[in-house]
């Protein structure tokens, strides 16, 4: 849901506004101006930039849910990260991840989005609002309904086998035999949506001229796609991926409702492996590490998301 | 913008109107395709809809013997569903009224005065944006701990508000940076403060855009399970997204059809207000232009 807002921003971070004519007027100091800011400030720095100072500190600790270490930690260096680099858990915990983002977002919501909004293009309009909505369902219902009817569609007489079963084949337990695959699919129909709405406002910007232009000079179909709607619609694409991407990072309802990281650690993204060292093994300085180490893959995803949005400023 | 309802009446079909027998064979193929995804899409709520009107209800799609609201009497009880209900509520007003109030007072001097502070201020503020929240949600956890906010509503409000402030300064400087200066200008000629013009004159005419930033603000906050799972611990205090969690753990290997029928409480809210906004959002874009032109 966040990041449905964030599309919508433009690309040029500071733009000007109107303040570029306020020459003319009665000037208060630049402390006062700054006054109104300080709320938010306040609320950001507490909320926000604290626990990621915590997170820092925190990791170096020992802290625990319960007990003495939970009121009293003591400074343990870098020992939860030795830990974390020597734990087998770790590193498939991370490739999770990976395929988890690469097959859900960017190939799954990414391409099925564009798709969508390609087809949308060219389709009868009653038809596009019908389809616009099935999809946006998906996206609108709170995040644990979607894991709930996600866990129903496919647990082992869920609605996925009934349908196999009509077509005479025998579905298997896809929770528990295909765990990344239903993850993976869930996440799809649940977040396809936020693509398909980037790609139809950034369709719907593209000159029809131009468009024109090209069929009059002769350009078939897939010419046009790809040497002129494609190129044109690069910016958001670029958007689009990295915000799909640090969305589905944080995914953590929808994989704990269906799988909980299971069976054993099957599904076990980092999100589900902090929460789990944290608050079932109640080692909150070693869940800390964990999320240390998804703050720097996400700062390292929104500095590149920046920068690329800096160019095209212009 | 995102939103869906506003861009369908602008997008053309190129070539509709040239209807050779190629066209109209792809043209049935294009919407064959589209009606096909948005089945695929729509399969997985029909248990959801189908079972909350089924007494036997299981995790199998069935169309039920006899419909029936049995399972929606028997969850709105108030401690399942009212309570939960008004704690959500209770939760999402609260993130969404602090947000605005918040991202008005900030966005105002960004928007009204070139500073030096507004260009790192806005990169910190798009930063944030990516934060990805469930990552600090164990670190969160034990900060309030240390600082006593655990099974604190009012807290939680707060957290909640700066999780989603960052985007909400974005939408509402923008927002505000379409009402024109020249109506501020003449109050300051008349000697009204910055703040007084900030209420009486930028804060009514952004009133749609404020309406957007809210309800998504709301919406937002209404759908959040892990930020409540985490930092509310009495089950009087926790919203319906977590108290329906609790429900599907106790009950739900026995109570299909109650499970469904309560999220579909729980969700009909937001639905609503997604609609609403959908709408509203493109009368908050003609708003900007009428007064541009």
């Amino acid at each position: 849901m966040t990041a449905g807002l964030i599309a919508s921003a433009p690309a040029s971070p500071a733009s000007a506004g109107p303040a570029g004519r306020g020459g003319r007027r009665r000037r208060p100091s630049p402390a006062w101006r700054l006054l109104p800011v300080v709320p938010a400030i306040v609320l950001l720095l507490i909320f926000l930039a604290g626990p990621v100072v915590w997170s820092f500190y925190g990791s170096f600790t020992n802290a625990s849910l319960t007990g003495t270490n939970a009121q009293n930690p003591a400074w343990i260096g870098f020992d939860n990260y030795l830990r974390l680099f020597s734990d087998p858990v770790f590193p498939l915990s991370l490739w999770l991840t990976v395929v988890f983002v690469v097959a859900s977002a960017i190939i799954g919501q990414n391409f099925l989005g564009l798709g969508i909004a390609l087809l949308m293009n060219r389709a009868n309009s009653a038809v596009v609002g019908v389809v616009g909505t099935c999809v946006v369902a998906a996206w609108v219902l709170p995040e644990i309904v979607a894991a709930f009817v996600a866990y129903a569609y496919f647990s082992q007489d869920g609605t996925l086998n009934q349908i196999l079963a009509a077509l005479g084949m025998t579905g298997p337990n896809w929770l528990y035999s295909f765990p990344m695959l239903a993850i993976v699919l869930a996440n799809v129909w649940r977040g396809t949506a936020f693509s398909m709405m980037v790609y139809r406002a950034a369709l719907g910007d593209v000159p029809i001229e131009i468009t024109e232009a090209a069929m009059i000079d002769g350009a078939g179909g897939a010419k046009r796609l790809f040497l002129i709607t494609i190129p044109m619609i690069k910016s958001s694409i670029t958007t689009n991926l990295m915000l799909i991407t640090l969305q589905t990072l944080s995914v953590f309802t929808l994989v704990w409702v269906m799988t909980a990281g299971g069976p054993g650690n099957q599904s076990t993204i980092l999100p589900v492996m902090a929460f789990q060292e944290a608050f079932r093994f109640s080692d909150i300085g070693y869940g800390t590490a964990i999320a240390t180490v998804m703050l720097l893959i996400g700062a390292a995803f929104s500095i590149i998301y920046i920068r690329a949005l800096r160019p095209s400023k212009g | 913008m995102t939103d869906f309802a506003a861009v369908v009446p602008a997008v053309t079909r190129p070539a509709a109107s040239v209807a050779s027998p190629k066209k109209a064979v792809s043209a049935l193929l294009v919407n064959g395709v589209l009606v096909l995804i948005a089945l695929c899409f729509l399969l997985p709520l029909a248990w959801l809809v189908l079972a909350s009107l089924d007494v036997r209800a299981s995790y199998q799609t069935q169309i039920p013997d006899r419909l029936s609201l049995e399972n929606f009497r028997a969850v709105l009880t108030p401690d399942l569903t009212f309570r939960p209900l008004w704690n959500s509520f209770l939760l999402s007003a609260g993130a969404s009224v602090v947000t605005v109030v918040a991202s008005v007072l900030a966005a105002y001097p960004l928007s009204r005065y070139s500073m030096r502070f507004n260009k790192p201020f806005m990169y910190a503020i798009l930063f944030g944006t990516c934060l990805p929240i469930t990552a600090i949600m164990v670190p969160v956890y034990s900060l309030f701990v240390r600082l006593q906010l655990i099974d604190s509503m009012g807290a939680t409000v707060l957290f909640l508000a700066a999780t989603s402030l960052p985007m909400a300064i974005w939408m509402t400087k923008n927002f505000m940076d379409s009402v024109p200066i020249s109506l501020e200008e003449a109050a300051w000629v008349d000697g009204a403060s910055a703040m007084t013009a900030l209420r009486r004159i930028v804060v009514p005419l952004m009133r749609p855009g404020l309406g957007v930033v809210f309800i998504f603000v709301f919406i937002q906050a209404w759908g959040n399970f892990f930020v409540p799972f985490i930092l509310l611990l009495s089950p009087s205090k926790q919203p319906a997204a977590v108290s329906i969690y609790s429900f599907f753990g106790q009950f739900g290997a026995i109570a299909y059809g109650q499970l469904a029928a309560f999220s579909v409480l729980y969700s009909v809210p937001v639905i609503l207000l997604y609609a609403l906004v959908s709408r509203g959002m493109g009368a908050s874009f003609s708003m900007s232009g009428a007064i541009k032109g």
